[in-house]
């Protein structure tokens, strides 16, 4: 059904410029891959922290304070650079498992971060230094859960 | 010497199963790229604290002390899965531009971070605090990102075989990085 969709999308003139290219898909992947490491980063140090482990002296909420921007600034690279690839090769992803685990699980990760997980963080300002609770736990074992399978769809697609 | 040593490795049993798996091969680079995420995602975020960009109320030994014991795990992961997928094709690598490139980054990466630890770290608690830590500390901070990048896109590109030996004809200093034995005057 969303085939023709699919097919427009690869037909575009991004998504031809970009398969054409010796260069572009690669670099592109390079900047995607240095988007995972700082988006790795911004979400580990907040996910370790409402487990009880890394910046445990820390509030929860100054550490995802300044987190935050580098959160935001790496998911604005990783679709900036995830969308040419995508075109690139539209057609392929829509036969691929794997971009379909990562395109359902993306939107609910991003949801739970910005919707759940804030709130979560923030609320713990309140409580300031005091220890993890079930509640933190849980949401930094999610949050980890749902950012791992985007990350390991988003590997695999290039192997199915 | 060392040619034939990686030829040797290369033809071991485990090394050409391991290449040839459906699954394991998959998995290994699988585990490698995903723990860049924890190995220079949590460098990077110690990193920013130390040019003074990021997290400037949190004191630089919460990064150094508490987050590094899982640097230190992603590290592991890294180099165990790293030394995996080079077994699994050792001479490819050998002479892969991207990979000595990749090498020769990672030595500076390593000397760097020794350089922190032996010197500006050891009065870390001086500046813990400091929103913007002494020069030394901003300096290892930017060389450590700068070298972080180039690690992960050499390390990325290393999958293409644009300058490989089998490959010709390259530019001279091509085959020059890449170690390759061609005929003087090019073997066109």
């Amino acid at each position: 059904m969303l085939e023709p969709f699919f097919r427009w999308c690869e037909a575009t003139s991004i998504g031809q410029a970009v398969a054409q290219s010796v260069w572009a898909f690669p670099i592109l992947e390079a900047v995607h891959l240095i988007g995972l490491c700082v988006l790795g980063g911004a979400l580990l140090v907040v996910d370790l922290r409402l487990l009880g482990a890394g910046l445990t002296n820390q509030p929860v909420a100054r550490i995802a304070r300044y987190a935050r921007p580098w959160l935001i600034g790496s998911l604005v690279l990783m679709v900036a650079t995830g969308v040419p690839l995508f075109l690139s090769e539209a057609i392929k992803a829509y036969y691929n498992t794997s971009f379909w685990v990562k395109m359902c699980t993306l939107p609910v990760a991003l949801a739970f971060t910005f919707g759940v997980r804030e709130r979560v963080a923030r609320r713990e300002l309140a409580d300031e230094l005091a220890g993890p609770h079930a509640k933190g736990r849980l949401v930094g074992a999610v949050s980890l859960a749902l950012w791992f399978t985007v990350a390991a769809a988003g590997r695999w697609i290039g192997f199915s | 010497m060392i040619e034939r040593f990686l030829v040797w490795l290369g033809e071991t049993p485990w090394s050409v199963a391991l290449l040839e798996s459906l699954y394991a091969w998959p998995f290994v680079e699988s585990a490698h790229v995903l723990t860049l995420g924890l190995f220079v995602g949590t460098t990077a975020m110690m990193d920013l604290r130390l040019l003074g960009i990021a997290f400037r109320k949190v004191p630089v030994t919460a990064f150094t002390g508490r987050l590094l014991p899982w640097t230190r795990i992603g590290f592991v992961i890294m180099t165990a899965t790293g030394l995996l997928l080079f077994y699994s094709q050792p001479l490819r690598y050998y002479h892969n531009v991207f990979f000595r490139v990749k090498v020769l980054v990672l030595i500076l990466a390593g000397v760097n971070a020794w350089i922190f630890h032996r010197g500006a770290h050891r009065s870390a608690g001086v500046w813990d605090w400091d929103a913007r830590p002494p020069r030394a500390a901003r300096i290892a901070g930017a060389v450590s990102l700068t070298a972080w990048a180039l690690v992960v896109i050499t390390g990325r590109l290393i999958a293409y075989n644009w300058f490989d030996c089998d490959i010709q004809p390259q530019p001279a200093w091509v085959n020059w990085m890449a170690g390759c034995a061609v005929a003087v005057g090019g073997a066109e």
